[in-house]
């Protein structure tokens, strides 16, 4: 079995962690000290050098991100946290915050050099009360530190990191959602560049405003400490892909949990070793690698390397996704979990752009239909055209999320659907 | 009658401070409001915002009715949202979902005829490598089974309400929250 690397969760299980006083002992705010002593440009190029990509889900390059903001001072730069974690399948980031909260303000801290900004929003899905009253304790901690607050460490700059609760909306996740939201508006995604400036210029206030990751800026910590070229050496699969992944772990495992999985480990080990394999006197039927937008995947092949690349030659339509990996036995039917994200997807759908909003609208009145015993033999072609109707033409990625999973369970379990639309019965349930 | 008193003011205020613009001060004082109107947003509330941040209720309502979380209605004393989504769902939600109908003798989205419990499905919450979960107030309940379930409601019972949230935390300055 590969070894996985603690680079994130070294300390996740120290006693005490949570406090900045254990924090401090087991080396926190080092990273940011040194950072203090580095120009914004050497930070990124750490970041660079790392080869960090975003942990949210779409994994872009950090250090470009960053690098795009503009570098006059004159003007305030914000710097933004997703905190909104909404993909169904994706627990890691609450384990992040409830767990190691001053990780998160230390990357925001180091975030907020990089990018010359000196005020920091972190927006935290309202459901997590619990993450965010321990990630409002943490920045308290560090204000009452000399971490954040006027002159910091003798520094001459001021610092302020906030909180900001949503209010329910999985939409809010997207990240020009999260601007509008954050800035008290409806959760609507905004025009993306080419049509409209990047949001690194010009996006919350139309001020320069980056979104991040809540992972991603943690991981930021373990780089400036250690150098971006070390960080850049752990990994078994991609040279794109660098470093360590959380991943929640859900569904018919002996050993669910969140985990801090090398990139590159072949998936293999990660659902039979890691996650402790399938539940005794069961099977392995399909699994989604990184949320439930990433779509079902078969039990062949296995042993490639998950990692940004690995997941897309295996044939996902989405990628490595957020780190929601959800497992599913031969127990599972397909049809009616399916139908449950459709329904998901068309409620959390902001009604935007027609092919999300009219396409999710008809592929639940027809995945009604089947469930209710109505399915007609053309329904599947219907089901296709529908979701070759959004790919490509939504306005942002909720509406080409939707579609994965949709696309996928009719190519791998037509029978299933056939079974509905044949007999109204299921295959699977009994 | 409103309900903000000079303290509810000086606490939208002091977030609207956090930032370049007063109106994105919204969602946190919808919270707020909601804190302050026991648990949801009735027309007043949201023209004790509106009036404060200096907005039309047509607006406040408009972003108001976008999020769920939000109640346009009151709720009940406790709020019992059980996560219907994947990792839940093939762990077993939907009996949990079934159970607690019966139990309460409500359906998903009501409210029991004593104002003690509101039941309702929701999405992911981020808890599913320990579906399946069920929130109930801020607290999060993980691995539940019907029994435990049982349980907690008959705890819940002799138990305070507990607000829906937490409404923004105060910066230390202010003092500990
Ligand atoms: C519908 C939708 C929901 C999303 N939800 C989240 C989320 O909850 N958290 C997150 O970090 N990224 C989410 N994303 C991705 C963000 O748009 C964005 O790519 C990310 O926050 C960038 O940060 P990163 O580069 O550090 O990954 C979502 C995207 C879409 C289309
Ligand atoms: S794809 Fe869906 S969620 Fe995104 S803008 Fe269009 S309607 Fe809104
Ligand atoms: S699917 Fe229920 S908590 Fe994520």
């Amino acid at each position: 079995m590969h070894e996985q690397h603690q680079i994130l969760y070294k300390h996740r299980f120290v006693e005490g962690i949570k406090g900045i006083d254990v924090y401090r002992n087991h080396g926190g705010y080092e990273a940011f000290r040194k950072a203090l002593t580095m120009t914004p440009e050497a930070i990124i190029d750490e970041v660079k050098l790392s080869g960090l990509r975003g942990r949210g889900g779409a994994g872009f390059p950090t250090h470009i991100k960053w690098a795009s903001v503009p570098k006059n001072t004159d003007q305030e730069h914000y710097l933004i946290i997703n905190a909104d974690e909404g993909e169904p399948g994706t627990a890691k980031d609450r384990d992040l915050m409830n767990n190691l909260p001053h990780l998160l303000v230390e990357g925001c801290l180091i975030g907020m050099l990089a990018i010359r900004a000196r005020k920091c929003y972190i927006y935290i899905r309202g459901e997590y009360a619990e993450p965010w009253q321990n990630v409002q304790r943490a920045i308290n901690e560090a204000y009452r530190a000399g971490f954040i607050g006027k002159n910091v460490l003798g520094s001459g700059m001021d610092f302020d990191v906030y909180t900001h609760l949503g209010a329910g909306s999985y939409e809010c996740g997207e990240e020009s959602a999260l601007i509008s939201s954050l800035m008290g508006e409806r959760g609507m995604p905004r025009l993306k560049a080419p049509s409209a400036p990047l949001y690194t210029v010009s996006g919350a206030w139309q001020k320069p405003t980056p979104v991040n990751n809540v992972e991603t800026i943690a991981t930021v910590v373990p780089i400036i400490n250690m150098g971006g070229a070390e960080y850049a050496k752990i990994g078994y699969g991609s040279p794109r892909s660098r470093g360590t992944k959380l991943t929640s772990i859900s569904g018919h495992v002996k050993k669910p949990g969140v985990y801090e999985i090398t990139l590159g480990t072949p998936m293999r080990e990660v659902i039979y070793d890691i996650a402790g394999g399938i539940r005794d006197g069961h099977t392995l039927k399909t699994y989604i690698p990184g949320g439930s937008s990433t779509g079902f995947m078969m039990p062949e092949p296995l042993d490639y390397p998950m990692d940004y690349e690995g997941v897309v030659t295996a044939g996902a339509m989405l990628g490595l996704g957020s780190g929601g990996l959800i497992v599913m036995d031969e127990t599972t039917p397909i049809v009616p979990v399916t139908k449950r994200l459709v329904d998901f997807y068309h409620h959390e759908s902001c009604g935007k752009c027609t092919p999300c909003r009219e396409g999710l609208n008809w592929l639940a009145k027809i995945y009604d239909r089947i469930l209710a015993g109505g399915g007609r033999p053309q329904d599947l072609d219907l089901i296709w055209d529908i979701c070759d109707n959004v790919r490509g033409k939504s306005f942002c990625g909720l509406g080409e999320g939707a579609i994965v999973p949709v696309m996928t369970s009719i190519k791998y379990f037509r029978d299933e659907y056939m079974s509905y639309i044949k007999s109204g019965r299921d295959l699977v349930m009994v | 009658m409103p309900r903000f008193t000079s303290e509810t003011k000086a606490r939208i205020d002091e977030i609207a401070g956090r930032y370049p613009d007063r109106r994105s001060a919204l969602l946190p004082a919808l919270w707020v409001a909601q804190e302050v109107y026991d648990g949801w947003l009735p027309e007043e509330a949201m023209q004790e915002v509106a009036d404060h941040l200096g907005m039309s209720r047509a607006e406040v309502e408009g972003v108001a009715s976008y999020y769920t979380m939000y109640n346009k209605e009151p709720v009940g004393r406790h709020h019992i949202e059980i996560c219907q989504n994947i990792s839940c769902m093939i762990l077993g939600s939907d009996d949990l979902i079934h159970h607690c109908e019966h139990r309460l003798g409500v359906g998903s989205g009501e409210t029991t005829d004593d104002g003690m419990f509101t039941l309702s499905r929701v999405e992911c919450l981020g808890a599913c490598s320990n579906a399946p979960a069920v929130q109930i107030g801020a607290t999060y309940h993980e691995n539940v089974t019907k029994e435990r379930l049982d349980t907690i409601i008959e705890q819940l019972k002799s138990a305070p309400s507990e607000v829906a949230h937490p409404a923004q935390a105060k910066m230390p300055e202010q003092g500990q929250f």
